[in-house]
């Protein structure tokens, strides 16, 4: 049987509703990023309207009552899309742990791949927009390995943690949804168009809003309510202070869903938030067993089982790979530590770069990348 | 009641002939110049009556007309007034004739009838060994460039007073002078950059084959410090090269000694894509020009305004600036090292450093200006980083002498393969064929980086100049897979 999500009339107009009022919903939540949206989405549509447009909420009402079912399914057909509502079968039966439930999912992608979504095979991997390169790292072989155990891995697609944890997750074959903040045909942000055309082919886009609204400051909070509900567990890989993915971790906390943290250093301030959620106590995540540990047994470990090991190297390369593998460091204190000439180490470096052991920035620092290394005989 | 004196008017780097023809005509009392003067000549009426009147001559009441051949070259500058003065004694028969048979004459007037040095002595006294004159007659701030200029009478005149000593041969002409050695000591040392082995590495590398160079890294890092070091490890100019580079200086208005060092030229961020290359009417030497056979250091890359950085492209790569305008080509020399610096982002700390609050779009904005317009012409970059405390007081390092012995020897390999004044970073592309030939290991591992660390077509051949220059370095005829991969390491990174 072939899976067909269905919207009911009432949830599509209430999804154009929200779409048309998302320009008040912003003055409304008076742009504290959108802090109040949470309660003004739980609202009823005549109270909502009541709430947002004030004397003119008798004209959006009557306009929205208008609108006709088959003119909104032919928007969406149009780009591409299809919607569910939270009455049809396929709609994810964790998102109703929420309080204000999106009424209908719009989604682009497979729509088979409803079926097979359950918040018990879903890790949400969230995290600062201003990653350092080690948190892009953590995050993407996070999004690899889950995904090549088994578990599916949601994210808000967003530059930094997030496309990270996509990118490792569509690496490592498996399923990863993205949740938009904004109609789910808008590739937003525009620099990850490829990313998105990727995820759509391979895996789900989701969003709450109907196709063509495009993002508001309220509309990340709303969207990382999804994110939170989907899933079993959250796990944030970097945050500043006041980042908006301690919101997520926060609303998952609340929807009694586990909050994991990867532990950064302390006083640096991409990992201040992290930092404070694990103070909070949060889960202490070090790695993808970690997470499985919670999600599925204690133990199982998917880097051993099946992470490629590189060629074998010459006790000298062994030596500065043990260097890089203590932080990124520039060229210069790779030398002063290694006591190697500068000649010879730049060019042990350009070996083990092509070995794939470690990788270099823009700026010529040097990282491990998470190739792993041969046994030593 | 007629004379021509023979001066010079200055176009791009180069001196060209002008007759300045005065005539002495009956009439109400007048002195006018016509032969497209700017306001400076124009304003030398008022210099040269003041200046004669001072010096004990007479100045004639009659109707003075002064031409400057050819009329329609436009000229510029004070540099006319002593031609001018001269040619109007001499046609109102109070100086010889014989004066301006055998001098050309090349001064400012002050109104006490003192001589001021002018823009550009050594290129004017070319233009008169080339013009077939016997000597120039220049103001002594200007004679001991202008010696450096072999098979020309220069004589050094401070004073109006001074022409009948000049018709008379009285005055002793300045003996050519070969250039005086530079001193060594007083630069800034090698020796103070301490604590960045790797850095350090790459200076000498750049200086031995006149690489351009980019550091990247947070302030305070030692980025300026130590590429203010990197003229200490050059090579000393050849005779033709102090000749061509004092040429430049003393266009640009620097009078004085002959300019025996390599220039270093660090234009502030600020500068203006036409200050940087050199334009305007007449043509003048921009920033890359004022650089030749030196150093161009540009200070804060990222904050360069890109048209600037735009317009370096073809300079750096044909080693000359041609400026056309509806008058005329010119063009100006401009083999120069890039060397430059940068923060890694708008706020300096770096996006990777825990410290940095720039936005992402504006951290790769400002790295897509570093990478962008002058991606293809750095042939090295390097991370700086400041170095701990405790390896800055007692590590001990070469000071910039031992180092520059080294870039000598490299230097004297690569000219004796291409030729005088020529270095590894301007090889062609049938030099780097010939000179640059790989045996299968080192090619294996160029291919290797090819195809794993994104090496484009250029960046491959960038690297095999850089593969060279280290081979010099180690004094070694072939290129090694030692030599390949340093190199490799040297590369631009592309950004995230």
């Amino acid at each position: 049987m072939s899976a067909r999500p269905e919207a009911c009339p009432d949830c599509l107009r209430r999804a154009w509703l929200i779409g048309e009022l998302a320009g008040h919903i912003e003055k409304a939540a008076d742009n504290r990023a959108g802090s109040r949206a949470h309660e003004l989405l739980a609202l009823a549509d005549d109270r909502l309207a009541e709430a947002m447009a004030g004397p003119r909420a008798g004209v959006v009402l009557e306009r929205a009552a208008r609108r006709r079912p088959r003119r909104l399914r032919d928007e969406i057909a149009g780009v591409g899309a299809w919607a569910c509502c939270r009455h049809d079968g396929l709609y994810p039966g964790a998102l109703s742990a929420l309080g204000d439930p999106p009424a209908v999912l719009f989604g682009r992608g497979d729509p088979e791949l409803l079926t097979g979504l359950a918040a018990e095979r879903m890790v949400t991997i969230v995290g600062s927009r201003r990653a350092s390169a080690y948190g892009r790292e953590i995050a993407t072989k996070l999004g690899l390995e889950l995904a090549s155990a088994g578990l599916d891995v949601a994210s808000g697609m967003a530059i930094g943690i997030d496309s990270c944890a996509h990118r490792g997750a569509l690496d490592g074959r498996g399923l990863t949804v993205a949740v938009l903040g904004c109609g789910v045909d808008v590739p937003y942000p525009p620099r990850h168009t490829r990313l998105y055309e990727e995820i759509v082919g391979r895996g789900l886009v989701i969003a709450e809003l109907p196709p063509g609204t495009t993002v508001r400051r309220w509309t990340f909070p709303a969207r990382n309510r999804i994110m939170a509900a989907l899933s079993r567990m959250t796990v944030v890989v970097e945050a500043r202070e006041r980042s908006g993915s301690l919101i997520t971790a926060e609303m998952a906390h609340d929807l009694d869903r586990e909050v994991g943290a990867v532990p950064g250093r302390v006083g640096s301030s991409p990992a201040a938030g992290t930092n404070a959620l694990l103070r909070d106590g949060a889960s202490v995540i070090r790695g993808a067993e970690d997470v499985l540990d919670s999600m599925i047994g204690v133990g199982f470990d998917p880097a051993r089982a099946r992470a490629p090991r590189g060629p074998a190297l010459e006790p000298e390369l062994t030596g500065v790979l043990a260097l890089v593998e203590e932080g990124s460091m520039s060229a210069d204190a790779l030398a002063r530590a290694s006591g190697l000439g500068p000649g010879a180490l730049a060019a042990a470096l350009v070996q083990l770069e092509l070995a794939g052991y470690v990788r270099s920035d823009a700026a010529g620092r040097y990282e491990r990348t998470s190739l792993a290394a041969p046994e030593p005989a | 009641m007629f004379a021509v004196a023979r001066t010079f008017a200055l176009i791009g780097v180069a001196a060209e002939p002008v007759h300045v023809e005065v005539d002495i005509g009956s009439g109400l009392p007048s002195f006018t110049i016509v032969g497209l003067p700017d306001v400076a000549i124009r304003e030398s009426r008022e210099r040269v009556r003041s200046a004669l009147v001072n010096s004990g001559f007479t100045y004639p009441q009659h109707r003075i007309t002064a031409n400057l051949a050819p009329a329609d070259l436009r000229k510029a500058g004070p540099g006319f007034d002593l031609a001018i003065a001269a040619a109007l004694l001499v046609a109102s028969g109070q100086l010889p004739q014989r004066v301006l048979d055998t001098y050309a004459l090349a001064g400012e007037l002050a109104l006490d009838g003192a001589i001021r040095p002018v823009p550009g002595a050594l290129a004017m006294a070319e233009g008169a060994r080339e013009w077939g004159i016997r000597g120039v007659a220049v103001a002594p701030g200007d004679a001991a460039q202008a010696a450096l200029v072999e098979g020309l009478e220069i004589v050094s005149i401070e004073h109006a007073t001074r022409l009948r000593d000049l018709a008379d041969g009285s005055i002793e002409p300045v003996p050519a002078a070969a250039p005086p050695d530079p001193p060594t000591d007083d630069l800034p040392n090698l020796e103070d950059l301490r604590g960045h082995p790797a850095l350090r590495r790459c200076l000498e590398i750049a200086a031995a084959g006149a690489h351009s160079i980019l550091l990247i890294g947070p302030p305070g890092g030692g980025k300026t410090l130590a590429l203010n070091r990197l003229p200490s490890l050059l090579p000393p100019l050849s005779r033709d090269e102090v000749i061509e580079v004092t040429r430049i200086a003393g266009v640009c208005g620097e009078n004085g000694a002959p300019r025996v060092r390599r220039p270093f030229r660090a234009p502030h961020h600020t500068v203006s894509g036409r200050a940087l290359v050199g334009g305007g009417s007449p043509p003048r030497p921009g920033e890359v020009t004022r650089a030749h056979r030196g150093v161009l250091f540009l200070d804060e890359l990222g904050e360069f305004r890109r048209d600037a950085l735009e317009a370096l492209r073809v300079p750096l790569e044909e080693g000359a600036v041609t400026i056309t305008r509806t008058t005329g080509t010119v063009s100006l020399p401009c083999r120069f090292m890039l060397v430059a610096a940068s923060n890694p982002c708008p706020c300096g700390n770096g996006p990777d450093s825990g410290e940095c609050n720039c936005h992402p779009g504006a951290v790769s904005r400002y790295m897509a200006k570093l990478s962008g317009a002058l991606a293809d012409r750095i042939d090295i970059t390097i991370g700086v980083d400041p170095p701990p405390p405790e390896q800055l007081s007692d590590e001990r390092v070469e000071g910039s002498a031992a180092v520059r012995e080294r870039v000598v020897h490299a230097r004297r390999a690569q000219e004796g393969r291409l030729g005088p004044g020529r270095a590894n970073a301007d090889m062609t592309p049938g030099e780097l064929r010939r000179h640059c030939a790989l045996e299968a290991a080192p090619r294996r591992t160029l291919e290797a980086g090819q195809r794993k660390l994104g090496l484009s077509a250029r960046g491959w051949d960038r690297c095999l100049r850089l593969a060279r220059t280290i081979a010099d370095l180690a004094g070694e005829e072939r290129i090694g897979v030692e030599h390949v991969s340093e190199a490799l390491e040297k590369r631009r990174r592309p950004e995230r």
